[in-house]
């Protein structure tokens, strides 16, 4: 038997790659965080659409991003997700697409870690596997239905195709490979969370709908 | 016990949007019916899933209820603790209550044991409907836990047709 090739990431950081979205976000994008991309996205900045989920189900951003896609279909809902969040529900990838929404874009950041718990492997990177043979995400998403799916090896390929990313017809998914930090520290809550989705619900009733103009910069 | 048509109805008076579920051999057979009711059907994989779209959507301002088997209660606990506990989102769930009426297929059935104190330890305020003439102790309390923005449950009995 042929071992399946193993998958190598260029990777690069995880902030960097954030920046790259925060720099294309449409001021009525919702942008949905959770654990080590939520702690990077929260460093750059806030916006009344950002959605942090911290504290969370475990992989769960996905299945609340297909809820909010399904109730704002006139609104771009981009979920940052990681590899070890996806693997504890990829059940919500096959739901996803069983829904279609137009609107759902799903980033995931690979760094084949639970970074938050201290970077332990995942049992999908090739150091978590006997084999050694890391499980190809992109192919994952594509089997479950994906009709749209991008797959970046690192942050300067992402840097280059996320316009292509985020202008593509949903549901989308693009795999992004990043560099795992073992001395970061893990996310931590923003407030408490009934109180941030009163505001959240009341930032979709107010904001404007979508207007093609990003949002201008904000400080951390 | 209740025919789709019947909890179609039901689910469309209450002003509900989307019915997010994974079915069970009764509240399966629901599912024709809701869709000709209207209603958004939302099928997810497991039953964990349905709690956080059921998040969302709420977020997002659609009226969702989360449709599953007690079974699949059990598996939702930390999806269920983090939507309705930590971000406080008031959630209703009709659950089906596996064995209830006969223990025929199952005999000895551990859902029997579990189901309520599983409901009572992640304090969800649930209603047992046994009979279809409960059909207005239903709908008032969807209303009683709209009204109170807090989340709740209906169990019903399942094990005859």
């Amino acid at each position: 038997m042929t071992a399946a090739p193993i998958a190598r990431r260029a990777g690069g950081s995880l902030r960097d790659a954030l920046a790259a979205l925060k720099a294309l976000r449409r001021a009525d994008d919702v942008v949905l965080t959770t654990m080590t991309p939520a702690r990077d996205w929260m460093a750059l900045g806030t916006h009344p659409l950002d959605l942090v989920l911290v504290p969370s189900a475990m992989g769960h951003a996905t299945s609340m991003g297909l809820g909010l896609a399904l109730a704002q279909p006139d609104r771009r809902i981009i979920v940052c997700n990681g590899d070890g969040s996806l693997l504890m529900n990829l059940g919500s990838l096959v739901s996803i697409t069983a829904a279609g929404p137009r609107n759902l874009v799903v980033l995931v950041f690979v760094n084949g870690t639970y970074e938050a718990t201290g970077a332990q492997p995942t049992p999908g990177s090739a150091e978590g596997r006997v084999a050694g043979d890391a499980v190809d995400f992109a192919a994952m998403a594509r089997a479950c239905g994906f009709r749209a799916v991008f797959d970046f090896p690192g942050v300067e390929g992402w840097r280059a195709g996320a316009e292509t990313v985020l202008a593509t017809e949903g549901p989308t998914i693009a795999i992004i490979g990043v560099t795992s930090d073992p001395t970061a520290p893990g996310p931590k809550s923003p407030g408490p969370a009934a109180a941030r989705a009163s505001r959240f619900i009341e930032a979709l009733r107010t904001q404007p709908g979508r207007s093609g103009e990003p949002v201008p910069a904000s400080p951390p | 016990m209740f025919d789709g048509e019947r909890v179609a109805e039901l689910f469309a008076s209450w002003g509900v949007t989307h019915v997010v579920t994974v079915p069970d051999s009764t509240i399966g057979r629901w599912e024709t019916a809701i869709v000709a009711a209207g209603l958004h059907l939302v099928r997810v994989c497991r039953e964990g899933e349905a709690w956080g779209v059921a998040g969302g959507l709420h977020l997002g301002g659609a009226r969702p209820l989360v449709m599953i088997q007690c079974t699949g209660l059990f598996e939702s606990g930390d999806a269920l603790r983090n939507v309705v506990h930590d971000w406080q989102l008031p959630l209703f769930a009709v659950i089906g209550y596996r064995s209830y009426l006969n223990q025929d297929t199952l005999p000895g059935d551990t859902c029997l044991v579990f189901t309520e104190p599983v409901l009572d330890a992640w304090r969800i305020d649930y209603r047992l409907i046994t009979r279809t003439e409960q059909v207005g102790a239903m709908t008032e309390h969807y209303r009683a836990c709209r009204a109170a923005g807090r989340a709740g449950a209906l169990l019903i009995a399942e094990g005859k047709a």
